[in-house]
């Protein structure tokens, strides 16, 4: 612990939030600014036989309409990830229009743009531009979409696989081993399709300035270099330094900001058109059919066991849909983001899995908060909790005995999985321990036996979950088919007077690095964290950075950012050497000041930053300022874990699932902020409780959504959820400056399974043995009356 | 269609569109931005403002449908610098995370404290209902408002 790190240091964004000050995309004003509004497709696959826009054109206010026809943008919006068929094929790559041309692919799928003085014009324009469409057979379903016969998303292919892919061990040796294993337990589900949410709904302004030749674009985005990059060199073929992009503050993403979508991109292009700004905010109706999706594999798999328990080896396949065009980095989701999850926390010795990732009649399916490695745990923990019900022993029993054993990065090395990643440091046992300590477990089985005495449901669920983050270095993910790099850029600008300006290229919405990260950068100069400000989200101030995904933020923009310390503090030694006269080996930093070792003899930070700019009496040779950009490309993931146990109370009448109680005990390394920490957990938790028991995007056959509002779509409220009981272990990262692993995504991964398995336990005395998520009433009843 | 709204102590006059939504004269009309649209069909509690002391989702109330009423935003909550103690409590117990819920949390939280100075943890529960966040999990906007009941009682 410092001064600051580590300490539950309040937010200092909160007071703009909290007084209604935010500064959020759509609450943006430009002078002259224009409306826009989307004609959208109420079919999910069709042809465009006609589109009329004269009666549209005519209505009160209407700037503009633009269609296909008008020739924007005609490369489309490109992917970002790369993954070859399992025989070398390459991926299958549609183009991606800002406007549907000749044929509509998704429901919701935008065919024209309707611009005018005010929104209601524009939406009642919209409403008047005419399309004939000749409604044709659509494939939802991912398992479907690869039936022979199936209704092809694009006709240029026989049929609709984008890849397959595999990981692990040969399939034949994995095979055998199940054959010949004491125990085999099986599983066939869905992990269900998901609609990130986040409650602020994306929106975009698109600024040209005509005499500079500049574009500003506004945008609510998780990544606001990447997007530049996309929009400028591969949809617009625009200049990207005539481009600045800003994303000020943004109401959380979850995964679905991360992605270049089509209307930021066919906004750009507009605002040129017509010579003024154009605003667009999508509507929640639009959001649930344009945002990209999360989760959707159909899964079988199969997990061996010998006759102590422990896993010989293991065996699936998906199926997993990727919609009707591949989102940015859609193809490493089902992939190398969930395939290298296989080995769990786990000494599994045989492992292979098989995904195949078809094209289907939806909007594309990417990242959502946890990004395959919920997908991964969800198997992993619900088979391995079903295992022990078939085989007679304790849940927790059973992962001890699996679990891989205590090791530190440092004095042994990392643990080489079956599926290619080599995990950095874990202790598995302890978080399970902490956790079972923190429910009182063997009193809660005697509360349990007790419940069913009388007739209650009570049950107990427990996941122990691993998970990558701050995926990385670049060239290993390189040579997994990205696109890009994911290092990650921190500058610190000291100013004259010693204040200290701090750039990233991470993006925070929601997540606190205006506070976190002054948090450590204080703590590392020594200085007061009112001196230290953090600037994101404006692609002009700071250097190609990769944006916030992944729970990279602290592990790789922060590292970049201690570096970037680093930097000033060596440089500022020569400067403190030469102004005390003395050697710089004999110099000693501390509390904001150089001072020589055994002396009174000493330099203030601000008198050498003063010094730097203001170089009259100077060390010979050495360039003034103090201003260093650095960045940080790591040499391995970040692997946080934790031990999640719901206890849940099923009511017998009706079957709704009751969440009495929630402990997490997670492992994120060192923490610089507990109180934010934490928060992040909880917020994970309670999404991971989401897709349990209340979410899921239905489809239905001809690609029609069920559920695209909030009165179908179900979140969870307030008072679907009790307190969530937080501890953390602190097994710190062998191999970042802070020791630090990442905790956006875990609550997420972990809880889901815990939440099913705790179902499963309450009902196991009634034969139920599986359940499909989301485990609403009418599932719960009909499974404990099958 | 003329109308005359009292918002955060003043009086506003605007001649607007009938079927202008509350929400939507606040943002677009007035520049009030603090109150946020998540989903324009009363599901997500966003918009979430005060009409003549009560709460409502403000985008399923036409503007001229408060006409004559006294309307509080959450930029009315502050005085000044100093902040209300139901933003005092979200501060105090990161009651908020990417913020976009907060404003709507905010004024839910004075209606229920309103109504009920001492609630129960689940009586808070049941009065968040009608609004989503999806960053915290609720529980620290629960403690939020558990401390901000005690601290108005103080
Ligand atoms: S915007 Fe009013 S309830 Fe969602
Ligand atoms: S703080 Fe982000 S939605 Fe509540």
């Amino acid at each position: 612990m410092g001064t600051f790190i580590g300490k539950p240091i309040k937010r200092r964004e909160d007071a703009r939030f909290l007084k209604g000050a935010g500064r959020y995309t759509d609450d943006i004003k430009l002078p002259k600014m224009t409306q826009s509004a989307f004609v959208r497709s109420p079919y999910a696959h069709a042809k465009i036989v006609r589109i009329d826009t004269t009666n549209a054109r005519n209505m009160a206010g209407v700037v503009a309409i633009y269609t296909a026809e008008d020739g924007c943008g005609e490369y489309g919006v490109p992917c970002g990830w790369q993954v070859n068929f399992k025989n070398g094929e390459t991926m299958r790559e549609p183009k991606h229009p800002l406007l549907a041309k000749d044929k509509i692919r998704h429901l919701g799928e935008a065919v024209a743009i309707v611009i005018a003085e005010t929104l209601e014009q524009a939406r009642d324009a919209a409403e008047m531009v005419e399309v004939d469409y000749e409604p044709l057979p659509a494939v939802t379903d991912p398992q479907k979409a690869m039936d022979s016969g199936a209704p092809l998303v694009h006709d240029e292919w026989p049929d609709n696989a984008a890849f397959d892919w595999c990981i692990g061990n040969d399939r034949a040796e994995v095979e055998a081993a199940l054959a010949s294993a004491h125990h085999v337990t099986e599983m066939e589900y869905r992990n269900q399709r998901l609609a990130p949410n986040a409650i602020e709904p994306r929106s975009y302004i698109a600024d040209y300035d005509v005499n500079a030749g500049k574009w500003t674009l506004y945008t609510s985005t998780q990544n606001p270099h990447l997007i530049r990059l996309l929009l400028c060199a591969f949809v617009l073929g625009i200049p990207e330094h005539k481009v600045r992009v800003l994303s000020y503050d943004v109401g959380g993403g979850f995964g679905s900001k991360i992605y270049h979508y089509t209307e930021e991109a066919l906004l750009t292009w507009v605002s040129k058109e017509i010579g003024r700004p154009v605003k667009w905010t999508s509507d929640r109706s639009e959001a649930f059919l344009t945002d990209a999706h999360g989760r959707d594999h159909v899964v079988k798999s199969k997990m061996g066991f010998d006759k102590d328990g422990k896993i010989v080896a293991h065996l699936t396949d998906e199926y997993c849909a990727l919609g009707a065009y591949l989102s940015t980095f859609a193809p490493a989701v089902p992939t190398y983001l969930h395939g290298t999850l296989f080995q769990g926390v786990y000494t599994t010795p045989l492992i292979h899995l098989n995904v195949t990732a078809p094209f289907t009649h939806t909007v594309a399916v990417d990242a959502y908060r946890g990004a395959g490695r919920p997908e991964a745990t969800y198997l992993l923990e619900r088979i391995i909790s079903k295992a022990a019900k078939e085989m007679n022993m304790d849940p927790a029993e059973i992962r001890f005995k699996n679990f891989i054993p205590p090791f530190d990065g440092v004095n042994e090395p990392g643990y080489q999985t079956q599926v290619a990643l080599q995990y950095d440091s874990g202790n598995y046992e302890a978080v399970l321990k902490r956790g079972l300590e923190m429910l009182g477990y063997e009193e809660f089985r005697k509360e349990q036996e007790e419940a069913r005495r009388n007739g209650k449901l009570l049950g107990v669920g427990i996941s122990t979950y691993i998970e990558g983050c701050g995926i990385a270095p670049s060239a290993v993910v390189g040579s997994l088919g990205a696109r890009a790099g994911l290092y990650e850029v921190g500058a610190v600008r000291v100013q004259p007077t010693g204040k200290v300006s701090v750039f990233t290229g991470t993006h925070s919405h929601g997540q606190g690095h205006e506070t976190v990260f002054a948090q450590f950068v204080a703590d590392k100069l020594g200085i007061d964290m009112a001196d230290v400000e953090i600037e994101h989200g404006d692609t002009d101030q700071v250097a190609f950075g990769m944006g916030t995904y992944g729970s990279r933020s602290l592990a790789v923009g922060g590292s970049a950012i201690i570096k970037s310390v680093e930097k000033v503090l060596e440089k500022g030694a020569k400067i403190a050497a030469h102004k005390l006269e003395a050697a710089e080996e004999d110099l000693e930093y501390a509390e904001g000041k150089w001072t020589v070792k055994g002396t009174d003899k000493s330099v203030s930070f601000g008198d050498v930053s003063l010094t730097a700019y203001v170089p009259h009496d100077y060390p010979e040779g050495l360039e003034p300022g103090l201003d260093f950009s650095s960045f940080y490309d790591p040499t391995n993931f970040t692997y946080p874990f934790g031990t999640h146990i719901a206890v849940v109370e099923v009511d017998s009448d009706t079957g709704k699932v009751h969440l009495k109680r929630f402990l997490a005990c997670d492992d994120v390394g060192n923490v610089m902020n507990p109180m934010i920490v934490d928060g992040q957990i909880q917020g994970g938790v309670v999404q991971g409780v989401g897709q349990a028991l209340l979410e899921e995007v239905v489809y239905d056959e001809v690609g029609q959504m069920l559920s695209g509002s909030y009165m179908e779509y179900a979140m969870p409220r307030a008072d679907d959820v009790p307190m969530i009981e937080t501890d953390r272990t602190v097994t710190p990262c062998p191999h970042n400056p802070l020791g630090v692993k990442g905790a956006g995504e875990a609550g997420a991964i972990g809880s889901t399974p815990a939440v099913v398995n705790a179902v499963v336990d309450a009902l196991s005395h009634l034969g139920v043995t599986d359940i499909q998520m989301p485990l609403t009433p009418q599932r719960v009843w009909k499974a404990m009356h099958a | 269609m003329n109308i005359s709204i009292t918002i955060n102590g003043k009086l506003v006059t605007h001649d607007i569109e009938p079927r202008i939504s509350l929400s939507h004269f606040l943002r677009e009309h007035l520049d009030l931005t603090g109150t946020h649209i998540g989903c324009d069909t009363s599901g997500c509690g966003a918009c979430t403002v005060t009409l003549d002391g009560q709460a409502v989702k403000s985008c399923t109330v036409l503007a001229v449908q408060a006409d004559g009423s006294e309307v509080t935003t959450i930029e009315g909550m502050a005085q000044g610098d100093q902040m209300h103690p139901i933003q005092e409590a979200f501060r105090e117990h990161h009651g908020l995370q990417c913020g976009f819920c907060t404003p709507g949390m905010v004024m839910t939280a004075a209606d229920i404290l309103k109504n009920n100075p001492n609630p129960t943890e689940e009586e808070i529960r049941h009065g968040l209902e009608g609004n989503f966040c999806r960053c915290t999990g609720y529980h620290n906007i629960v403690k939020s408002i558990q401390h901000a009941a005690e601290q108005m009682k103080a």
